[in-house]
């Protein structure tokens, strides 16, 4: 929202008022505001992921790049006939539209064909957003309900649709060429292999390339060091809470130890950072209070490591945070923090 | 026990509050008298509780210090003249709070003339604690700091509540006021013999005077004059609102006031470090509360001061005793600009609870909106609230009027202090959703009981 915009507000103010010469305006406290916004916000999310996104397309090429746009412009031209049709108020300038898509196309796999993503991002914003009224009032993350409904028409594609020949290394070691053995395989179906006997590698030896770039996965899979600076900004200007990521990542690398695969991996592997730093860190569609929070996250962990172990799909991120999206409005009921000057069993003091 | 508060650091108390920018330009600048105005409109409602009933007549001469105003209820102050001059009218007149109210008006005729009946009440420690109250309700004496509850009743706790703590605030953490800040350093020493008349008229133990850490040089001061009387100066965590009782008694005592409760129910009574002045300004000299110090302040005011102002005196004369407006007329706030009451004409006359007079710009009123108010549920709300409630969960029960649920959430316990909407990035109006809830529920509960009266009356 422009100069433009606050001077129309305050011509509208003005014919509303009898004698604004005269008399002062009025209104309730507080009278300043802090300047944050929706759309800074939403800004600095992107921010926040540019890095990652311009990486991804740096090893996966034209591809990555033609699924990035099309997942934008699927997702902000959905939302900008949507809401015309509707004759609401066009809301594509808060960015909360264009980061829904930049989310969805980076949980996508690069060599998708460009009008999967389109799809994928319209049904993100009209049955993940606007059905439910618009920002602020979805129970499930738009972005994650257009991968699911990816996944679920296309999951071939979305299996298979990995880089063969990515166009960049960082870590180009013999690490990589007896990784590079497994051809298109990711990290966490390799796994799964090795725990079944068919295959046999190390997992430590995943290490370094799923840190610095890892191209077998889906875009915002490249490189978990990137996912780690998008969630520095995101700390650095307390826009999230530590407790979801932390907590989920935590509990899954619990749980993967129990289970007795290596920590590390299962911390890297896979779309855990990314859903853990970005996707469960969504304010609409997680719980309000700290402890709501860690309740979320650790819900989140477990059924990831479920579906991860006990499933055929080899990753459970996705589904993982949607079950507790669906959770949110229960534990928000439930847990709240304790008013001031009442006693822990709710009675007053 | 004062060991562990003098060692309060900052990280302490981050949860539930904010940092606003401070604005604090007015504090190097010493204290001015105010203008002398030609007529004073003194309200005769200036505190909270009942109403006075005029004592003067139209056409009578009244004198400084002089009571013109009193009531016979227990919870009220009486009001004195601040001027000498002639009563030329007891009209309904614009009040702060919004209402018209009865007000004396008297036109002065410039002398300042004392009344013959201010005298020192005599040595406050050789007088029963009956007789220290008493006397403070002759001399009108409120809260300074903005609600204004009769000073007297605060200090008269019910005896089965030992007091151990009184609690001097000094902690004035609104934004852009620095009138508190001035009189600590210009009158320290006043101060600390206010705060320790309370001390005896309440039999606490100990006496804390808590400044918020960005007033160095009154924390300064204050130690200085408070050493040798067993006084201890706190530095508070500089956040807002660090003033506020109740977060003002968790942070120094870690006791929290029980919900619908009192301080005392937790062995604690606030005082504004105002109040102590002027408890001690009564004692030495026997003048009644009739001016205080006043912050005019913002960027649509030309000269920015602190200044002791006349009660009574229109906010307008002393805009123009500042050099007028700048300007396109924006907000013109009493108090500071997180709790202060937004006025639209400036005619309304300062009172006892007036600690600032704020004028903002019309340029500056607009901040960037989203073109709804849409929760995004981002938590801030619920993180920032220092009384731990979930404003966004009464401001959206409140908007749609199901009271019952706000009792749930304990709308009642809020303090209205803004900080939710403040931080709240979708500019989201809370504070009046909490007020609306707020009333919107006592409605509620009376239909409900008259219901029920009705019900069993049959």
């Amino acid at each position: 929202m422009g100069n433009k915009a606050v001077a129309e507000r305050q011509k509208k103010f003005d014919s509303k008022a009898r004698i604004s010469e005269e008399l002062f305006h009025i209104g309730v406290s507080p009278h300043i505001r802090d300047r944050d916004t929706t759309t800074k916000i939403m800004g600095w999310v992107i921010i926040a992921l540019i890095p990652l996104t311009a990486y991804s397309i740096y090893i996966g090429g034209l591809s990555t790049f033609i699924v990035i746009v099309s997942s934008l412009v699927g997702a902000v031209g959905c939302e900008y006939v949507l809401q015309r049709l509707m004759h609401k108020p066009v809301t594509i300038n808060d960015l909360s539209a264009a980061l829904t898509g930049l989310l969805l196309a980076l949980t996508l796999p690069p060599r998708l064909p460009f009008w999967m993503p389109l799809i994928g991002g319209a049904v993100a914003i009209a049955l993940g957003k606007q059905v439910f009224g618009g920002l602020g009032h979805n129970i499930f993350n738009p972005a994650l309900v257009g991968r699911a409904f990816l996944f679920i028409s296309w999951s071939k594609y979305m299996t298979t649709s990995y880089l063969d020949k990515p166009l960049a290394w960082v870590v180009n070691t013999s690490t990589i060429k007896s990784i590079n053995a497994v051809t298109s395989a990711t990290p966490l179906f390799a796994m799964s292999e090795v725990r079944k006997g068919a295959l046999d590698i190390q997992a430590s030896k995943y290490y370094l390339p799923l840190f610095f770039g890892n191209p077998w996965g889906c875009i915002g899979e490249v490189s978990a060091a990137l996912i780690i600076l998008g969630l520095i900004v995101l700390f650095a200007k307390r826009l999230i809470d530590w407790r979801i990521p932390v907590c989920y990542v935590g509990t899954v690398m619990l749980l993967s130890l129990i289970k007795g695969t290596d920590p590390i991996f299962s911390a890297l592997a896979g779309g855990l950072l990314l859903g853990a730093c970005f996707m469960a860190t969504d304010y609409v569609t997680n719980p309000m209070t700290p402890w709501g929070k860690v309740i979320f996250a650790v819900g989140c962990g477990i059924v990831t490591v479920v579906i991860r172990f006990y499933s055929h799909l080899p990753e459970g991120v996705m589904f993982s945070i949607l079950f507790m999206n669906g959770v949110t409005p229960v534990i928000d009921r439930f847990i709240k923090p304790r008013p001031y000057g009442v006693s822990k069993g709710g009675a007053k003091a | 026990m004062f060991g562990i508060i003098d060692n309060i650091k900052k990280f302490y108390f981050t949860r539930g509050s904010i940092h606003p920018k401070q604005n604090k330009r007015t504090a190097p600048i010493m204290v001015f008298p105010g203008p002398n105005p030609e007529k004073v409109t003194i309200p005769l409602l200036q505190h909270t509780g009942a109403t006075c009933e005029p004592l003067v007549e139209v056409g009578d001469r009244v004198l400084v210090g002089q009571k013109i105003g009193d009531s016979e209820a227990y919870v009220s102050a009486p009001v004195h003249s601040s001027v000498s001059g002639e009563v030329s009218g007891i009209i309904n007149y614009p009040h702060p709070t919004g209402r018209d109210v009865l007000s004396i008006q008297i036109v002065s005729d410039g002398m300042n003339e004392l009344s013959p009946d201010i005298k020192p009440p005599g040595d406050p420690f050789e007088m029963t604690p009956e007789e220290i109250r008493r006397a403070i309700r002759e001399a009108g004496i409120v809260g300074l700091g903005g609600a204004a509850f009769p000073t007297h009743v605060k200090l008269a706790p019910p005896p089965e509540k030992p007091i151990s703590t009184l609690i001097i605030n000094g902690a004035e953490c609104e934004p852009y006021l620095t009138a508190d800040h001035r009189l600590m350093i210009e009158r320290s020493e006043d101060i600390i013999r206010g705060a320790l008349i309370i001390k005896r008229v309440l039999g606490a133990e100990g006496v804390i005077i808590a400044i918020e850490g960005n007033k160095r040089d009154a924390i300064q001061r204050m130690r200085e004059a408070g050493q040798n009387e067993g006084i201890h100066v706190v530095a508070l965590p500089t956040r807002y609102p660090m003033g506020a009782e109740k977060t003002l008694i968790r942070t120094l005592t870690g006791r929290e006031v029980p919900s619908g409760g009192l301080p005392s129910d937790v062995g604690v009574v606030v005082n504004n470090v105002g109040t102590a002045a002027a408890i001690c300004e009564f004692f030495k000299k026997g003048m009644p509360l009739v001016e205080r110090i006043v912050t005019v302040c913002g960027d649509g005011v030309a000269g920015n001061a602190n200044l002791r102002v006349k009660i009574g005196t229109l906010v307008k004369d002393i805009i123009d005793f500042c050099g007028g407006y700048v300007g396109k007329k924006g907000k013109l706030i009493l108090g500071g600009p997180m709790m202060g009451l937004a006025q639209y004409t400036d005619t309304i006359p300062v009172i006892k609870g007036t600690s600032g007079i704020l004028v903002l710009r019309y340029e500056n009123l607009f901040v960037k909106e989203p073109a709804h108010f849409t929760c995004i549920r981002c938590g801030r709300c619920v993180r920032h609230c220092p009384m731990n409630l979930m404003p966004f969960a009464i401001g959206m029960y409140a908007d749609v009027g199901i009271w019952d649920k706000l009792e749930q959430y304990n709308v009642n316990d809020c303090i209205e202090c803004g900080c939710c909407a403040y931080v709240c990035p979708t500019k989201n109006p809370l504070v009046q959703l909490m007020k609306v809830g707020k009333e919107g529920l006592a409605r509620r509960k009376k239909k409900i009981e008259e219901l029920e009266k009705a019900v069993s009356g049959e």
